[in-house]
């Protein structure tokens, strides 16, 4: 029953999406990774994850857990209900003192049961006017604790727009969500070099501004 | 039976003649030259044409819905084409509450005016109601960045998408000494002759097109393309007369006035993609682009075929 409850909320979550952005998804010519990777993307608003989730093709959805913060997806029964129950979150502690686990653990312990992860590197939404945050080291660690696994970056664009921070009515606007190709910890590569490496591929498929707004 | 839908009949089976005969030149066209799939003009024709099979049969079942049919369908035609444009325009998160407005509150009104028949309201709704308030909305944010490119952006926005597109389901409110019940034959009559005169252009381009029209806004179209298109709508327009209220000459010309006004409609919404630095409006309609792209000369055209048939036909 609960498994059916919750298949049902994953349907109409992935229904109202399409109903309200129209997502379009662009596609790298070699295609998406079929083992399980990491999506990293931009982060501007808490619906970025379901963005992707629903513009992946059904088989690599079933795969996918996004990585998120727990003290949010865990404040309500709803969040909670959500984040773990629908999307199967990988929940970690944004705040050091908080933390009981490990963040880079639990994300490589996912890996290894055969699950993708969608990961957001900014660590928290941009709410600059910036196109990117500075890349917390999490992904590093990560790919060095992982070093087979690919990472794919996922440029999420206009979603900030349809819901910023602090609104709770959606606005209709087209959203695009460009995956990019799959990129490795080269060997040897220092911290500083794979994350410029990392967010310079991510910021290379960004559109140009169109509404130019925030 | 009655008139109406023995014409109706007549006009759908006309339709797929014409679209079952694209689709076989569609598919020789193929067959012969593309048959690996290589030429994209062949291969975009043939999107469009497939398209053209899926708008026909959605606008064939919103009529045999009757009015609540229409109204629907270019409700939600309103809703997508209002998002294609929003999408592309400067907002800000202070003009967050008007935009909401905008899709949640201004197209659902201005559909239901229609169904109540208020015409009075429906004319003025958005002109002036809207025109007001959704400055007065983003202006309590306090925001005042660009603020007049941004409230008149989503009124042109509005005017575009939901005003000018909800006069071809507002035919249905006219009342037409002799023409009772019939009324859906006019937004038949103006669809067809818009799109057909589209699509003649494109034609009559592709064959005989050599001199460009507009080469810094639609490098595409051609000066050929543009009088054989609208000769030949114009034409089809007057043999259609026996679907309108008018005489063959009066069907003519007002053939030939929206022709022309679709025509220079889609030059001004080319020119805002050129603008905006895109070249669809989006990608709702598979080889076609967004839904602007098809609709962009109906809603141009549209209010000035409803005002020319209210002021000398309708009661």
């Amino acid at each position: 029953m609960k498994a059916f409850i919750t298949k049902a909320a994953a349907a109409a979550i992935v229904v109202f999406a399409r109903a309200v952005t129209a997502v379009r998804a662009i596609w790298p010519e070699a295609g998406l990774p079929s083992s399980p990777c990491v999506y990293f993307a931009n982060h501007s608003s808490h619906g970025d994850f379901v963005l992707v989730w629903t513009v992946l093709p059904p088989r690599l959805r079933r795969q996918a857990r996004p990585v998120a913060g727990a003290e949010y997806w865990l404040k309500s029964p709803l969040n909670r209900f959500i984040g773990s129950d629908v999307f199967n979150a990988v929940l970690i502690a944004r705040e050091k003192d908080q933390r009981t686990e490990d963040p880079v653990t639990q994300m490589a312990a996912a890996i290894d049961a055969g699950s993708s992860l969608i990961l957001f590197p900014e660590g928290t939404r941009n709410q600059s006017d910036a196109p990117l945050l500075p890349f917390k080291s999490g992904i590093f660690h990560l790919a060095a604790a992982r070093p087979d696994i690919e990472l794919v970056p996922v440029w999420i664009n206009n979603l900030n727009r349809v819901m910023p921070k602090g609104e709770i009515v959606p606005i209709p606007l087209i959203c695009t969500v460009t995956f990019g190709s799959a990129l490795r910890l080269a060997p040897d590569e220092a911290k500083d070099a794979f994350l410029e490496r990392m967010q310079t591929a991510l910021l290379a498929l960004s559109p140009k501004p169109a509404g130019s707004g925030e | 039976m009655s008139a109406a839908s023995s014409d109706l009949l007549t006009l759908v089976a006309g339709i797929f003649g014409v679209l079952i005969l694209a689709s076989a030149i569609g598919y020789v066209l193929q067959q012969r030259l593309s048959p690996d799939g290589s030429n994209a003009a062949i291969e975009n024709l043939n999107a469009r044409i497939k398209a053209w099979w899926i708008m026909v049969i959605l606008i064939g079942i919103a009529f045999v819905a009757g009015r609540i049919g229409v109204l629907v369908l270019f409700g939600f035609c309103s809703f997508a084409a209002l998002r294609e444009f929003v999408t592309l325009i400067n907002t800000r998160r202070a003009d967050h509450w008007a935009l909401a407005a905008a899709f949640f509150v201004v197209v659902p009104v201005q559909y239901y005016l229609l169904w109540a028949e208020q015409y009075g309201i429906f004319s003025i709704f958005i002109p002036v109601y809207a025109f007001l308030l959704m400055p007065i909305i983003s202006v309590l944010r306090g925001d005042t960045e660009r603020f007049l490119i941004r409230i008149a952006e989503v009124q042109w926005a509005l005017m575009i998408c939901v005003f000018c597109a909800s006069h071809v389901p507002a035919l249905l409110t006219l009342n037409i000494p002799g023409y009772d019940g019939r009324n859906v034959l006019l937004i038949a009559f103006l669809v067809i002759v818009v799109q057909l005169s589209d699509v003649l252009q494109y034609v009559w381009g592709k064959l005989l097109g050599r001199t460009k029209i507009a080469p810094k806004l639609s490098p595409s179209k051609t000066v050929e393309g543009f009088v054989g298109g609208v000769v030949s709508a114009t034409m089809i327009g007057a043999a259609l007369w026996w679907i309108t209220p008018f005489t063959p000459v009066q069907a003519g010309l007002l053939a030939f006035i929206i022709t022309l006004m679709g025509f220079f409609g889609g030059l001004v919404m080319s020119a805002i993609k050129r603008d905006r630095g895109i070249k669809d409006w989006g990608n709702l309609i598979e080889g076609h682009g967004g839904l602007i792209d098809r609709l962009d000369s109906v809603v141009f055209s549209a209010p000035i075929f409803f005002h020319i048939v209210r002021y000398w036909w309708s009661l």
